[in-house]
């Protein structure tokens, strides 16, 4: 056993853990934090994504002795105050889930590519998300709900987010007109 | 919520972009997948399996893992063999199907690699899977079947040596004989062209994102199970049956579940003995997968050999369609998984008006993970095949694949139309989603971009590929299912609960794993008995919660769940009409309802709202006689006909011919799904669907190595596709709304995923046609694309052997090996 | 799932590294980013007794200017590698490379060092360094030793650096004159790793290619200079056609390992076409 301290969340912990305990195994099993989840056991899919000191990491590809000292956030302390982080609330108002499993991940890996790029391209979210893998909404809304956070992050009025209140099917998709005709 | 989604009285809900219900839990990581859950007492399952194919068990050697800290038992198929029963296939689609029995453990013979052959029960999850590596088990190698077309020769090896050959079934359907169509021989015989090919449908992974787990709790001699199933009803009832634990002593609950696609849609080894385990030990337990598990042993889809004829004359118009299909079973039979093909036998006709069609298809078994339903479960295999096909008559006969297509198609004033497979198809207009999606794609100028490029030989040369398509959901009428020798009925069962504040729980039991029921049940609900969205809760997958369903798969929640509820909202408004005739003092024939309120028709101001009805309902203090003071109900929705989503998809492909690397430059389709609940939950299913149907065709394949070991058994190698490796894709939909169902809802789950991968095939081809290319096998690997360019043929079988980087395959199962590389 | 057991050391100074190493016996296994050894030792294919984590070692951390090098900590990571403005400067093709590697989590996590001691053949950065004749500084019980990167590689996940040595840093010469730099990777998706790809760096005079250095990733077990294209390009005009003959050399002594992605015929093919665009673009055709 090895002994550690963390902050997650905001909180202070002191553990033991065994060396080989991952990250996402003390996170989930020992704090509870069941937000993060596993999906892979290769690094592939991004479900376990949480911020080691500010950067996106896969917390089944981090030994929880490697995160000794340092702050982590999970997809649970995104949040500020009770309100949702804008990445948060851009997933939900472009349907940029469904089964939501991997959708912490996805979240997470988004919050840190726009620290990096506030203003990404379609082709630079797309990019940026690469190391998360989604199997139901093949991406597209994903990519709205993250160009729309970025917006919104920027406080810029000329972006998506000025249309917040729009559904997305009616802002960017052929589907609109079509849908628009229905009795 | 915002300004857009504020009830302004009579303002719909059906048609609104509600955003869900479901994501507040989701986005926050505040929900409940069954890996979350942890119980008093738990113990922990690992499960040792066979690294080898095919094997009958010389000696199994547990006694240093039952010595190993923390472990509580290690379980044997020898111990469990007495009462594990056969995990169940409820689809003998022959009369003489053979199936030769399904444990959840091996206890002689392992006729696949990952099959269980023992189970670890520990205090932690880490001290069962260190105990795995101790079990020491002997196999004695018997011949590894992997190949079809070699398992039904005379003289093959056999899977099952018990069995007189690998052949598990052989199913007909032919038109001339069902009295649907004419007699295909002569068809043939007077054809003035016959275009046969032979399409090979993969062996595919549903690789939901959430591994499966299992947890069982027994109290007393009930048990209940939180299962990462799409299927809980369906999982009571055989589980019951398997095991012998009677059916009201058990309760299964699927909470969150983190997509299925047809993976979650058996009762699986792994569900039974967690089961066992916990009867046996009388403690909670849980098993959860780890993703090379889960690839290596969850069952596969796809994997059919196609050999395809068409008839035509020389004008193009069809006369005759002939399939034959070898499908593999794998080693066992699942819940579906012959049926799987069946489903496909009424599809292989598509849109067009073929005089005489013959079907057969033989099951076939080998030493593989069994298959069952993925994604559209029998029916992208016949939208392949057919759109596949038409695009290779058009080719023989000089003719544009559209036109072709256009000539043969169902015309709009045809509808509802019988076709040659005997399905009354119900309605739809193949022209105008055609055109839609033409002017969504820029149809004309990329056709002027493609010669430009074709003139000039430009090493990346575009295609445009065309799918048109057609297919059966909402499974499914149960007389139908019935006819076709299925083991359960098709109906969707649904209540409602008037509370006494007013607020509406509807109790469904079509349980979702990631669909938005909650949000899409909610709308018709509101619609119905006309209350706001947010007070409506949707209640599902709990079987003491929702004790009748038949669950979640075949694009049918919303055709037939949804229709349920519609179903029961009726009732409970005629339920209430009599209260509020009774408490408004009118008569029941003089009350109007609308907007959620009874008003006495000629007598402004005197109404009474449903939701206040509730209430005085529940104080039951004055109520008409002779009836029960209540205005809950339910309702048991069973429809009499399949409906018949469809579309037209294009896909723009640009292919380079010095690396054979494809890619998508554009991808467009118009879909018509019937009434639209909620179009963006409508559009998400659409782009799921493209982006699993468009991996099958570029990305994704199981590979097996010659001993039967899973070669793609990690995401390194098995490959899903990432955000950047899909296109944009615009879509859009025509409206024919179903009249089979009250809502007018197709189904929309599988469309996208049916649809598409013979619009990207196709989309290959014509890029490369002129270079003298007329197949490419799936997936499009560059080198596939690059061998049939530069050396003819489909592109050949791929390397087996993994790649270098970081992988594993279930050779390196963890009872194997342990040593550093 | 989760790895087998392992004592753990964390060193905070090289030497620290070194005696921990000393003392961790055969089975020691050490931890850079962790973003190749940790998946292996999930599905337990490595199940090292002893794990050193040079996490702590602040002074393998970093990228600095040292006379006519850029000198690499061993354990500064790809983020930081693609951040550095001196890496951007003086070796673009170094950022254009790891660029491609993995995505953004690993990038973060994952290590310069670690990724070339890992030595996996379609690794990206072997063949980079490779091509920019990096020097390898590798701290052992006896003192630093300083190797080509033509020494480096040795085999298939095999370097020079022998048990009980530690990688601590990378020099990337300076490259003087005017040259130009592209990494040409072709894979199928975006997570995959390499089917092949070509690291090229061009010097361009008057015209004409004065100097090339090739790198080929995952032609072999180890990555491999194309010194047959190197040689025509060497004074070769710089014209399309030019340069296509001369990368029609690129496979030339090649033996790529036929797998799931490629066969070794086809790997020898992509070489040629990747060289070529490689070249190129690198050479601003």
């Amino acid at each position: 056993m090895t002994r550690i301290s963390v902050r997650v969340d905001g909180a202070s912990y002191d553990d033991d853990v065994e060396p080989r305990t991952l990250l996402v195994h003390y996170l989930r099993e020992q704090l509870g934090k069941v937000g993060t989840v596993v999906g892979c056991d290769t690094s592939n899919c991004g479900a376990c994504t949480v911020h080691v000191d500010g950067e996106a990491v896969k917390s089944c590809t981090v030994f929880a002795v490697q995160a000794d000292g340092a702050e982590v956030t999970t997809i649970e302390g995104v949040g500020q105050g009770g309100e949702l982080h804008p990445v948060q609330k851009a997933f939900h108002e472009m349907h940029g889930l469904q089964c939501g499993y991997c959708t912490p991940g996805m979240i997470m890996a988004s919050i840190d590519l726009l620290g990096e790029n506030p203003d990404p391209s379609d082709d630079e979210v797309r990019e940026g998300i690469e190391g998360n893998l989604c199997r139901c909404t093949g991406y597209q809304n994903i990519v709205r709900a993250v160009r729309h956070a970025a917006a919104d992050m920027r406080g810029n009025g000329s972006g998506p987010s000025a249309n917040g209140h729009v559904a997305p099917a009616e802002v960017d998709t052929a589907a609109a007109p079509h849908v628009v005709g229905q009795a | 919520m915002t300004a857009v989604e504020e009830r302004t009285g009579t303002e719909k809900e059906i048609g609104k972009a509600r955003r869900r219900k479901e994501d507040a839990r989701l986005i926050t990581g505040r929900t409940t997948w069954t890996d979350n859950m942890v119980l008093p007492g738990m113990l922990h399952l690992a499960v040792v399996r066979s690294p080898v194919a095919h094997a009958r068990i010389a000696h199994v050697d547990v006694s240093a893992a039952q010595e190993a800290p923390g472990v509580v038992a290690v379980l044997t198929g020898r111990d469990l063999a007495e009462e594990q029963g056969s995990l169940p296939c409820a689809w003998p689609v022959t009369p003489d199907m053979v199936n030769p029995g399904h444990p959840s453990i091996a206890v002689d013979q392992v006729n696949h690699v990952g099959e269980a052959v023992a189970v670890i029960v520990a205090r932690s999850k880490a001290a069962a899977q260190d105990a795995v590596e101790l079990a020491d088990v002997d196999y004695e190698p018997l011949p590894v079947v992997l190949d079809m077309e070699q398992a039904v020769q005379d003289g093959a090896d056999l899977v099952h040596d018990h069995l007189e050959s690998n052949t598990s079934y052989h199913f007909v359907f032919d038109a001339g004989e069902a009295g649907t169509g004419a007699d295909t021989e002569q068809a043939f015989a007077d054809a003035d062209v016959v275009v046969s090919r032979r399409f090979v449908q993969q062996r595919l992974i549903p690789a939901f994102m959430e591994p499966r787990s299992v947890v069982v709790q027994p109290q007393g001699d009930n048990y209940t199970m939180w299962s990462a199933t799409q299927i809980p009803h369906i999982l009571r009832v055989m589980l019951a049956m398997v095991t012998g634990v009677p059916e009201h002593k058990l309760r299964v609950i699927a909470p969150d579940v983190g997509g299925g696609f047809g993976g979650k849609i058996t009762p699986t080894p792994e569900e039974v003995l967690s089961l066992l385990v916990a009867r046996r030990l009388g403690k909670p337990v849980k098993w959860t997968e780890t993703r090379s598990e889960s690839l290596m042993t969850a069952h596969h889809g796809r994997d059919q050999i196609q050999f395809i004829d068409i008839a035509a004359d020389r004008e193009g118009n069809v006369t005759g369609l002939k399939v034959r299909l070898l499908a593999d079973m794998g080693a066992y039979l699942r819940l579906v998984t012959p049926g799987v093909p069946v489903l496909g036998a009424f599809m292989f006709n598509g849109i067009y008006k073929f005089p005489a069609y013959r079907f057969e298809c033989d099951g076939i078994f080998t030493n593989k993970v069994p298959t069952d339903a993925y994604r559209g479960a029998g029916r992208p295999e016949a939208t392949f095949a057919i759109e596949r096909i038409m695009d290779e008559l058009a080719a023989e006969l000089g003719m544009d694949p559209l036109e072709l297509r256009r000539k043969n198609w169902i015309r709009a004033e045809e509808f509802p139309f019988t076709t040659v497979a005997g399905l009354q198809y119900d309605s739809g207009d193949y022209e105008t989603a055609t055109q839609q999606a033409l002017e969504l794609l820029g149809y004309d100028e990329l056709r002027e971009e493609q010669r430009r490029r074709r003139e000039s030989n430009d090493p990346v040369q575009l295609g445009i590929g065309i799918s048109t398509f057609t297919e059966m959901c909402g499974l499914a009428p149960s007389r139908v299912l019935g006819s076709l020798s299925f083991g359960a009925g098709g109906w969707e069962h649904a209540s409602i609960r008037m509370l006494p504040t007013g607020k509406v729980e509807v109790v469904t039991g079509s349980t979702p794993h990631g669909q938005g029921h909650e949000t899409a049940w909610s709308q018709l609900v509101a619609d119905s008995l006309g209350v706001p969205f947010e007070d409506v809760e949707v209640l599902h997958g709990d079987t003491a919660i929702s004790s009748r369903g038949l669950d979640t798969y075949g694009s049918r929640s919303l055709v037939v769940g949804g229709s349920a509820v519609v179903k029961a909202a009726d009732k409970v408004i005629a339920k209430a009409r009599r209260i509020a005739a009774h408490l408004l003092e009118a008569s029941e024939d003089d009350l109007d309802f609308a907007d959620g309120k009874f008003s006495v028709r000629g007598t402004p101001g005197a109404s009474l709202g449903i939701q206040e009805i509730a209430l005085a309902i529940f104080a039951a203090h004055n109520y008409p006689e002779g009836i029960e003071p209540s205005i809950d109900a339910e309702a048991t929705f069973d429809p009499e006909n399949f409906s018949f989503p469809h579309g037209t998809h294009l896909c723009a492909m640009e292919v380079d011919t010095e690396t054979g690397f494809v890619k998508i430059r554009k991808y467009a389709c118009v879909d018509d799904v019937g009434t639209i609940v909620n179009p963006l939950i409508v559009e998400g299913q659409v782009h799921g669907g493209l982006a699993q149907g468009i991996a099958q065709a570029l990305y994704e394949e199981a590979v097996y190595d010659a001993d039967g070991n899973l070669t793609t058994g990690t995401f390194v190698d098995y490959l899903v596709p990432a955000a950047s490796d899909l296109p944009h894709f615009d879509t859009g939909n025509t409206v024919h709304t179903a009249p089979g169902n009250p809502i007018g809802a197709k189904g929309v789950g599988e469309a996208g995923c049916i649809a598409s991968t013979p619009a990207v095939v196709n989309a290959a081809l014509d890029a490369v046609r002129h270079l003298g290319v007329s197949d490419i096998r799936m997936p499009l690997t560059p080198e596939r694309v690059w061998r049939a360019i530069h050396a003819g043929g489909d592109g050949g079988d791929r390397a087996s052997a993994r790649t270098n980087a970081q992988a594993v395959d279930s050779s390196d199962a963890p009872s194997t090996t342990g040593g550093a590389r | 799932m989760i790895p087998a057991p392992f004592e753990y050391a964390r060193p905070t100074t090289v030497d620290e590294v070194l005696q921990a190493l000393a003392e961790g016996g055969e089975d020691v296994k050490v931890l850079a980013g962790g973003q190749s050894l940790i998946p292996v030792m999930r599905l337990r294919l490595a199940a090292p007794e002893t794990v050193v984590d040079l996490g702590r070692v602040a002074e393998l951390r970093g990228v600095r200017e040292e006379d006519d090098a850029i000198v690499v900590g061993a354990m500064t990571t790809h983020s930081d590698v693609l951040a550095d403005p001196l890496i951007r400067q003086y070796a673009p093709l170094v950022a254009e490379a790891t660029a491609t590697v993995a995505d953004r989590q690993v990038r973060h996590r994952g290590t310069f060092g670690g990724a070339l001691v890992h030595a996996d053949p379609a690794g990206d950065l072997p063949a980079v360094a490779l091509a920019l004749d990096a020097d390898f500084v590798i701290a052992g019980p006896e003192g630093r030793r300083t190797i080509g990167a033509s020494e480096f590689f040795v085999d298939y996940l095999t370097t020079a650096v022998q048990e009980g040595e530690l990688l601590v840093e990378v020099r990337l010469p300076k490259l003087a004159g005017s040259w130009g730099m592209h990494y040409a990777k072709f894979n199928r998706v975006a997570q995959a790793w390499s089917i092949v790809a070509v690291a090229a760096a061009v010097r361009r005079e008057d015209g004409r290619i004065a100097e090339a250095r090739i790198g080929l990733t995952n032609m072999g077990p180890t990555p491999l200079r194309a010194r047959q294209v190197e040689e025509a390009l060497a004074g070769a005009e710089a014209t399309p056609e030019a340069v296509a003959a001369a990368a029609a050399h690129a496979a030339e002594g090649t033996e790529p390992s036929s797998d799931l992605n490629a066969q070794a015929d086809y790997r020898q093919h992509l070489a040629t076409v990747l060289t070529r665009r490689a070249v190129s673009t690198a050479a601003g055709l």
